[in-house]
Order: structure tokens, then C-alpha cells, then sequence
């Protein structure tokens, strides 16, 4: 019986060894994979499992961390002005993720990183509790409640940034939410969630960096910037050729102005001044899409952005447009929209002579011993248009303060160039227009500041919204912020 | 032992008989397991668990008592198969008691720790195992029994179907009060004597009195009727009781031993014909079986709708511990859930803590084993012995094969449990009782000849005077 028995024998090797390789293959080839699969609870427990590195704004963290218990998780975040921070911080949540910084710089706040690699070796050897490093932002404190504050109860959003840097300094956004309150993993969370994402407001969107709005009439410094730069006009002083009424070319749609304002031949500085459709409507026409397009994607649109949180794109149509409906898009109506933090590029780009830096919010990452793991250096990101150009436009954005749609943005002893915007939307322009203020302060060592402001307020009386009404005050604020820190 | 052709060790001059290389490696067994069960504690408490000095002496005493036992009783058995099932079983117990220590899964409703019942019937399975050293004088007693032994198999493997279903399947015999026992674990090992008995006795009829009918050798029908019954009876009990693991254990074990008996290989072909035809009418056709067979299939389907099912979360325990694991203590495999952590599951409890390589190290123990008993077959002198001794071996075998590869995804998932390391009274004390089996095997295969009585013939013719 003895030759059976061994092959029995070998058969039980065999299963043994079948065995043998099956477990290779889950806790070997495939076990990275299975560790890491989101919905593994593991993941999430190890992240919670030791408090997070901070956010750190102006030297003080906005966010903290407390233990709970009877949970799987250790600790949860918490928030100092969690409403006003949101749109930075976004959420780090033991049921529902991260986002925004939170997301973006998630294994230096973990402490996973791989340039904590060292640290972690460290503690693991002196037997200390793995901890997060630090994000330190660029982000300005005062600058950031003045925006926050000044959009109130309103929708909309404010993004300023350094033209000089692109430090960005505020980034708000209102309807917003406390990131606190889905912190966790409780009913009272889930419960904080469903209506957040129910919210027909939709209070987690982050407007500055998210939304994009018809940009209305400040998308005439980009047609204006384009118009000297190509050399349509050199002189900002002398007459347009611009017939009033502005028949839109190819149709028979007559292009109009708001109000009875002086627009016929107007001189550009004039015509930024009233804000002229008329004007900016023909040099987009007359010097046609190719030139808009190349113009606008010089000031970052069509591209997105990471600040290190990625914005959306900002538009300006590649595909064929006919002639009047280039001429829309270059009034910044049509299919031409921006985000906030495009349009304080665009103000950011004439206050610091036609440069164009790229715009970051994380200034340093750092390791929990304080040691710098990296520094954001200010980068260029494009030569928006020439340095003469973007002086002219300086003077021409300063005049509409001074004396144009944009005098509630005028900071006594202080230079400040701006242009308003009221953008038409919806089905036949029945919509609540946006309002819209773009502007820059300047000083004698150069503009610290440059801002856009947005605000789509379904409450306001249709007659008061303008850019220069309900979106200049806050604007304003937000540069004095800057100013007198 | 150096050649594997003179398996038959009949010898009259005393071969080492190996009892101070158990004791040696008894003491790794015992040592191994106390130093785990401070591992878990200092991970979990940050300091050594208060009961660690019982739970050594209690589980060296089972050890010491069974090895002075097995001195005194089988001093010739094979040295190898008691230390590794102590280790086993002392692994199990740490096991057990580090999944005691997640509140989760330790709730009233789940049965609370399971540890203190786990040692106490260990104990216990240390007391029938050295019954069977002191009671069971020689195996070929069992040949006896042969066909008690069929009916009460019998009736073991249908009594569970006049109880209620626990999780699906018709496993246990529920004594009201008292708990429940998995008659399953302890027909095993009645079956495998009555095939023993039955097989030594039919083997020749078997073997050779059989038709050839397109290349194979069937046998006559009157031959052929207890094994269809046998088969037909197995099939039952997969589609009342729903269980698949248990099928695939007697069939495989009843297919091995009529091979082996029998030495002809199509009965492997007509045996796994008719296993792979009743496990695909099953496995379509029976609910229970589909949704096991869909989870193997698809662990991570759905998860999005209804959460992750208990094969996923197996899953990732095994992918989280890795290579060298989360270390004991340190895992979260309570995250499976549910009533099979410390039982069906408790392999990716290993898997997760102590890594790849402490599975597959426990995978090697239960290879060992296993190879221990078919060496031990393969000494046995009488073809019982032989028979009984493969039986066994190769049940141990296949059990192990149905629940690691059923937890690791390698086949669908069966309700059966890992021998020695699970939580479950019933199997630790049949896996006991399955091991002093074999040592009494071993014992007599490798016990010397008594020596050679003096022939009268050989002396020289003495005058005898009147």
C-alpha cells in the first residue's frame, strides 16, 4: 500500500503548498493594494490614530485636534473660525475625507510624507507617537475676516493675492460652513453632512477657487491689455474708432451700454472709466479670437491652477466663435467665465508691471521638529503684456477709482486702481447679475495687494447691484487690511 | 530511518524512541505561546498580562501531563505530533485571548471571552487524548467497530438536521442549556474507522473483481453500494445542512482511502466526477452556497450599496499584516465582524499580526503534522493501521486546506474550523483525540519486536536423564 501513500503524501504537500502561495499572493503581490483600498477602515484609523500636524495662519494654527472616544479613531480635527477658514483648510473628516489643504497636504499633516521619512525613523526609535508636520500658509488673518466679514450674510467670494509674490492672501467664501461639524464619525456628523450636501446654497463649494462667474466688465483690462499689446491702440488718450450704437458684427443685434454715457470714439481711458460695452465689445471683434484667446490664457485662463488645491479652469471659448460672439466674450459675457482668484490674477498682473506670478497658499511645509521640509518660492508664471502696457492700464484702472464707476474703493493717502463689473446671466439676462470689483492697492514699494470680489446676492434689489455698490466696499476692506498690517 | 523503502521498523534492537526531543520541544511549545500572550499584552495594556503566570502553568501542565503520559503509554510515537499540536493549541489560546480584548467583538450577544472556555475545554481534550493513550491498548481494537462505527458516524452527520441553523448552515447538535457541539469534527474521525474497517476487508473485492468499461476499473455493483451510499448520504448532508466544507472533508477523505486501499487511480477519476457533479447542482442551486460562491468570486462587490462583507475585510487583515504583520495586539481584524472572528476567521487574525511569515509558518506547523501522520502510515505494519492512520492524516489535511484556503479566497468560504488554532470546543477536542489516534499508530509501528523467544532448536540436545 505504500505507493499510494506516498502519493498521497505528496498530494497533502500540494495543498499545503497551494496554500502557501495563495497567502504570498494576498500578503505579498497584492497586500499594498489591499492595505491602501479606501474602503479598508484601517487606512483611516491609522490617519486618526495620532493627532494631525496644523494650519497655520499669520504664526497662529487655525486648526487643533481632540481625542473622542468610544470610536475607531483617536482623535478629530477641530477648527478655529471654521467658516471663514473653510475655503482653505477644507475638512479633515473621520467619516468623509479630506479636501482643500487638508486633502492636498495630507500625508505632511499625517506625518506619512516621504520627506518625514527621517523624523518617522526617529520617533519610531525613541519609541515616541508618530506625529504630523505643519502647513504654513501665506494667507493673511485680518485680511481674510475683512473679506469674510465684509460678505456677511451675501453669496460670493473674495480671493486676494500679492502681485508681487502671489501669495495669496484671503481666499472666502460664503454661504460657508464649519468644517468642525462633520469632523467626526457620530450621527450628529452624518447628519451635519447630508444637510451640507443638500444645501441648495451649497456651502462647500468653494467659491473662490471652484465656481467660475461671467466676469462682466473686469474682463475688459484683459481685452484693453490686449488691444495695446497687439498695438490696436497705443495711445490710451487718444479717440477709439467706436460708433455708438455698436451694431455686433455679422448681425443685426445692436450692442448696448448702460445708461447714457459718453462711449462714442471714446479714448480707452474714458471708456474703462463709463465701462463702455460699445468699445471693448468692437476691439474684441476687430481684433479677433485668436488674439483674445492668446491675450486671456497670458493672465491664466483656460489652465487650472494649483495653489496647491486645484482650481477649476477659468474660460475664454477655443472653439470657433463668430465675430459678435467674440465681441460678448471680450465684455466678459458669452461663454467667458473666471474664477475670483483668476480675476485678482488679472488685477495682480497690471499692479506689478505686467507680471504674472503663480499663486500658492502654502508658504512652508514643516516637520514636526520645526525644520523646513520645503519653501514655496514666488514664480513667474507669464509676462501678462508689456510693463508700458500694464502702466497705462494702471493709470486707467486708478482713474476709475478716482473718478470713475469705482470711487468706493478709494483709500485716502493710498493708490488704488480697480474696475467694477456686473455680469448678466441666465435665460435673456433674468437672473440677478453678479456684481463684481477687481482691484489693486499700490504703494512706493510696489502693490502688496491685488483682489477680486464677487457677489451673486439673490436678496439685493436688481437696481443695486453693481460692482462698484456691493462689491467695492469689500474690496476695500480687504486692501486696508492688508495695508495697515 | 535513513532509508524510505525500510519503512517497516522491525527491529529487535531498540530504536531511539525520541520522548527527550519532545520534552525538548515541548518546552518550545509551551515557551512560544507565553511569550505571544505577553506580546498581546504589553501591545494592547502596555504591560504583562496579569494572568500570564496561569495561563503558562496551565497550558505546561496539559503539556507536561501529556507528554509524561505519552512516556509511559506510547513510548515509541512519534515525537513530533504532541509538541506541535501544544504549540498549536497554546497559539490558539493567545489567539483568542487577544480578540477577547476588543469590546466589539467580546459583547454578551457574541458569547463574551471566549479564552477561559477555550483553556477548559483544551483541558478537557488533554484528558480524552490521554483516555485514548491509556484505554486504547492497540489501534486494531477500532477494527472491531467497524460498522458501529458506520452508524454512528451516520447518525453524527444527520442529528445536526433535527436542530436549528446557526449563520446558515445545520453544523451543531444544540443542547438546550448546555451549548452546542459540532458532531461534524468527531464524525471525521469515526468515519475514517469505519473506512478503514471496511476498506481492509473489501480491498482485494475492490481491486479486482471489477469490469473494465471504457479504460476504467468499475467495480461489481454489490461492491460498489456502500460507497454510493456513502457518497449519496455526503451529498445529502451538503444540501440539507448546507455545507460545503464538511461535503468536500468526508468525500475527499472516503476518496484518499479508497485509493489507497484499493491502489487503482481511477477511482480518484470516478470520485472527483461525482464530487464535481454534486458540488455544481449544489453550488447553483442551493441559496447559501451561491452567496459563498459569489463572495469568493467578488469580495469587494457591492461594498459601495451594503458595506464590505466579512471576505473583504478578511481580505484586507491579510493585506494590511503585510510581510512580517502588525505585530499581536496590534491588528485590526475585529473590523470582520461579526460571530467568526475568533473561529472561522482567526487565520487572518494571524495573518495580520504576525505577517506573512508567521502564517505561513503556522501553515508549515500544520504541513508537519500532516506528514508526520502519513509517515506514520507508511511505518504502520497492519493495514488498518495504514489505512487508519492516512485516513486521519489526509482529514487533518483537507480540513486544513478547506478553511485556510476558504479564508484566504483561494476557494469559496466553508463553516469549518482551523484544527487546534479556532475557538470551538468540539474541534479542539476531536483534533485531540485525531492526534493520540495516530501516536497510538505510531507508537506500535515503531515499537522493536519483541525479542526472539529461545528456540529449543538452537541449543544444544541435553541428555535428560531418567
Amino acid at each position: 500500500m505504500n505507493k499510494p501513500l506516498r502519493r498521497v503524501a505528496i498530494f497533502c504537500g500540494l495543498l499545503i503548498f497551494a496554500l502557501l502561495l495563495r497567502d504570498n499572493w494576498i500578503q505579498f503581490v497584492e497586500a499594498d493594494s489591499l492595505k491602501n483600498d479606501t474602503h479598508n477602515r484601517r487606512v483611516q484609523i491609522e490617519e486618526y490614530a495620532k493627532p494631525r500636524g496644523d494650519i497655520i495662519v499669520d504664526g497662529k494654527a487655525v486648526t487643533g485636534h481632540t481625542t473622542t472616544s468610544g470610536s475607531d479613531f483617536k482623535y478629530k480635527r477641530t477648527y478655529t473660525d471654521g467658516p471663514m477658514w473653510a475655503p482653505v483648510t477644507g475638512f479633515a473628516s473621520q467619516a468623509f475625507g479630506t479636501t482643500m489643504l487638508e486633502g492636498v497636504e495630507d500625508k505632511i499633516l499625517t506625518g506619512d510624507d516621504d520627506r518625514l521619512f527621517f523624523n518617522r525613523t526617529i520617533d519610531m526609535l525613541t519609541g515616541k507617537q508618530q506625529q504630523g508636520g505643519d502647513v504654513v500658509t501665506t494667507l493673511n488673518a485680518k485680511a481674510q475676516a475683512a473679506a469674510f466679514n465684509g460678505l456677511g450674510n451675501k453669496k460670493g467670494a473674495v480671493a486676494a493675492i500679492n502681485p508681487q509674490t502671489g501669495a495669496i492672501l484671503a481666499l472666502a467664501s460664503t454661504p460657508s460652513y464649519d468644517p468642525a461639524s462633520i469632523a467626526g464619525n457620530s450621527t450628529q456628523d452624518s447628519q451635519n453632512w447630508t444637510k451640507l450636501v443638500n444645501d441648495p446654497n451649497q456651502p462647500m463649494l468653494n467659491r473662490a477657487l471652484r465656481q467660475t462667474y461671467p466676469p462682466g466688465s473686469t474682463f475688459k483690462i484683459v481685452t484693453a491689455a490686449a488691444a495695446l499689446d497687439n498695438g490696436l491702440y497705443s495711445n490710451i488718450d487718444t479717440p477709439t474708432d467706436s460708433p455708438l450704437p455698436y451694431t455686433l458684427p455679422g448681425t443685426s443685434t445692436v450692442l448696448n451700454n448702460e445708461g447714457d454715457i459718453p462711449c462714442k470714439n471714446a479714448t480707452l481711458m474714458v471708456a474703462l472709466q463709463y465701462s463702455c460695452n460699445t468699445v471693448f465689445g468692437k476691439i474684441g471683434a476687430d481684433l479677433g479670437q485668436s488674439k483674445m484667446l492668446a491675450e486671456a490664457k497670458k493672465f491664466g485662463f483656460d489652465s487650472t491652477t494649483d495653489t496647491p488645491v486645484r482650481t477649476v479652469a477659468s474660460n475664454f471659448d477655443s472653439k470657433t466663435m463668430y465675430p459678435s460672439q467674440t465681441a460678448l466674450s471680450s465684455i466678459g459675457q458669452f461663454d467667458t467665465a473666471a474664477t475670483p482668484l483668476q480675476m485678482a490674477m488679472v488685477a495682480g498682473a497690471v499692479a506689478d508691471d505686467g507680471k504674472l506670478m503663480q499663486p500658492y497658499m502654502v508658504d512652508q511645509l514643516r516637520a514636526p521638529n520645526l525644520s523646513v521640509v520645503d519653501q514655496t518660492s514666488p514664480k513667474q508664471m507669464s509676462q501678462a503684456m508689456t510693463p508700458e502696457t500694464a502702466q497705462k492700464l494702471q493709470q486707467m484702472m486708478e482713474n476709475v477709482v478716482n473718478k470713475g464707476t469705482g470711487t468706493m474703493a478709494q483709500i485716502p493717502g493710498v493708490t488704488v486702481g480697480g474696475k467694477t463689473g456686473t455680469a448678466q446671466h441666465g435665460v435673456a439676462n433674468s437672473a440677478l447679475p453678479y456684481a463684481w470689483f477687481i482691484s489693486y492697492a499700490k504703494t512706493d514699494q510696489g502693490s502688496p495687494v491685488a483682489v477680486a470680489v464677487v457677489v451673486e446676492d439673490g436678496n439685493a434689489n436688481r437696481d443695486d447691484i453693481s460692482g462698484g455698490g456691493l462689491a467695492a466696499p469689500i474690496a476695500k476692506s480687504v486692501m486696508e487690511a492688508v495695508l495697515n498690517k | 530511518m535513513s532509508s524510505v523503502s525500510n519503512t517497516t521498523t522491525i527491529s529487535s534492537v531498540g530504536a531511539p524512541n525520541r520522548r527527550n526531543t519532545e520534552l525538548l520541544m515541548l518546552l518550545f511549545a509551551v515557551a512560544i505561546p507565553v511569550l505571544a500572550y505577553a506580546n498581546v499584552g504589553l501591545a494592547k495594556n502596555g504591560s504583562v498580562p496579569a494572568g500570564m503566570l496561569g495561563y503558562g502553568l496551565g497550558l505546561g501542565l496539559i503539556a507536561g501531563v501529556a507528554h509524561v503520559m505519552v512516556r509511559k503509554f506510547a513510548p515509541y510515537a512519534d515525537p513530533l505530533m504532541l509538541p506541535i499540536a501544544t504549540l498549536l493549541n497554546g497559539l490558539g489560546l493567545v489567539l483568542i485571548y487577544r480578540l477577547d480584548l476588543e469590546p466589539s467583538i467580546t459583547t454578551k450577544a457574541l458569547g463574551g471571552p471566549r479564552a477561559p472556555g477555550q483553556l477548559m475545554w483544551s483541558a478537557l481534550a488533554v484528558a480524552l487524548f490521554v483516555a485514548v493513550l491509556v484505554f486504547l491498548k492497540d489501534h486494531r481494537i477500532l477494527q472491531r467497530y467497524t460498522y458501529i462505527s458506520g452508524v454512528a458516524a451516520l447518525l453524527l452527520l444527520v442529528a445536526p438536521m433535527f436542530f436549528p441553523a446557526v449563520n446558515g448552515s445545520k453544523l451543531w447538535i444544540i443542547i438546550p442549556g448546555l451549548g452546542s457541539i459540532q458532531p461534524g469534527e468527531f464524525a471525521k474521525i469515526i468515519l475514517a474507522i469505519f473506512f478503514s474497517g471496511y476498506l481492509m476487508v473489501k480491498r482485494d473485492a475492490l481491486a479486482l473483481a471489477s469490469r473494465r468499461f471504457m479504460g476504467l476499473y468499475l467495480p461489481r455493483g454489490r461492491d460498489l453500494g456502500p460507497i454510493l451510499v456513502i457518497w449519496a448520504l455526503s451529498m445529502m448532508i451538503l444540501v440539507v445542512e448546507t455545507d460545503l466544507g464538511s461535503t468536500l472533508l468526508y468525500f475527499g477523505l472516503f476518496v484518499v482511502m479508497l485509493y489507497v486501499a484499493t491502489e487503482r487511480t481511477s477511482w480518484i477519476v470516478f470520485g472527483l466526477l461525482l464530487a464535481a457533479g454534486g458540488a455544481t447542482v449544489v453550488g447553483l442551486t442551493s441559496p447559501h452556497v451561491k452567496v459563498r460562491v459569489d463572495q469568493w468570486l467578488n469580495p469587494f462587490a457591492g461594498i459601495a450599496q451594503h458595506g464590505a462583507t466579512e471576505a473583504a475585510q478578511v481580505m484586507w487583515s491579510f493585506g494590511s499584516g503585510g510581510v512580517l504583520g502588525s505585530g499581536l495586539g496590534q491588528g485590526y481584524s475585529r473590523l470582520i465582524g461579526g460571530i467568526g472572528v475568533k473561529s472561522d476567521y482567526i487565520l487572518a487574525t494571524v495573518g495580520e499580526e504576525l505577517g506573512l511569515c508567521g502564517l505561513m509558518a503556522i501553515l508549515l506547523l500544520y504541513g508537519l503534522l500532516v506528514e508526520r501522520g502519513v509517515r506514520t502510515a507508511l511505518a504502520a505494519r497492519d493495514p488498518f493501521g495504514k489505512l487508519l492512520a492516512i485516513g486521519l492524516s489526509s482529514a487533518m489535511a483537507l480540513q486544513v486546506f478547506v478553511v485556510a484556503g476558504g479564508v484566504t479566497g483561494l476557494i469559496p468560504l466553508t463553516g469549518m474550523t482551523m484544527p487546534f488554532l479556532a475557538q470551538g470546543g468540539s474541534s479542539v477536542v476531536a483534533n485531540w483525540a485525531l492526534v493520540a489516534i495516530l501516536l497510538r499508530i505510531s507508537d506500535t509501528a515503531r515499537r522493536p519486536a519483541p525479542a526472539p523467544a529461545s528456540s529449543p532448536d538452537a541449543e544444544p540436545t541435553q541428555v535428560v536423564r531418567l
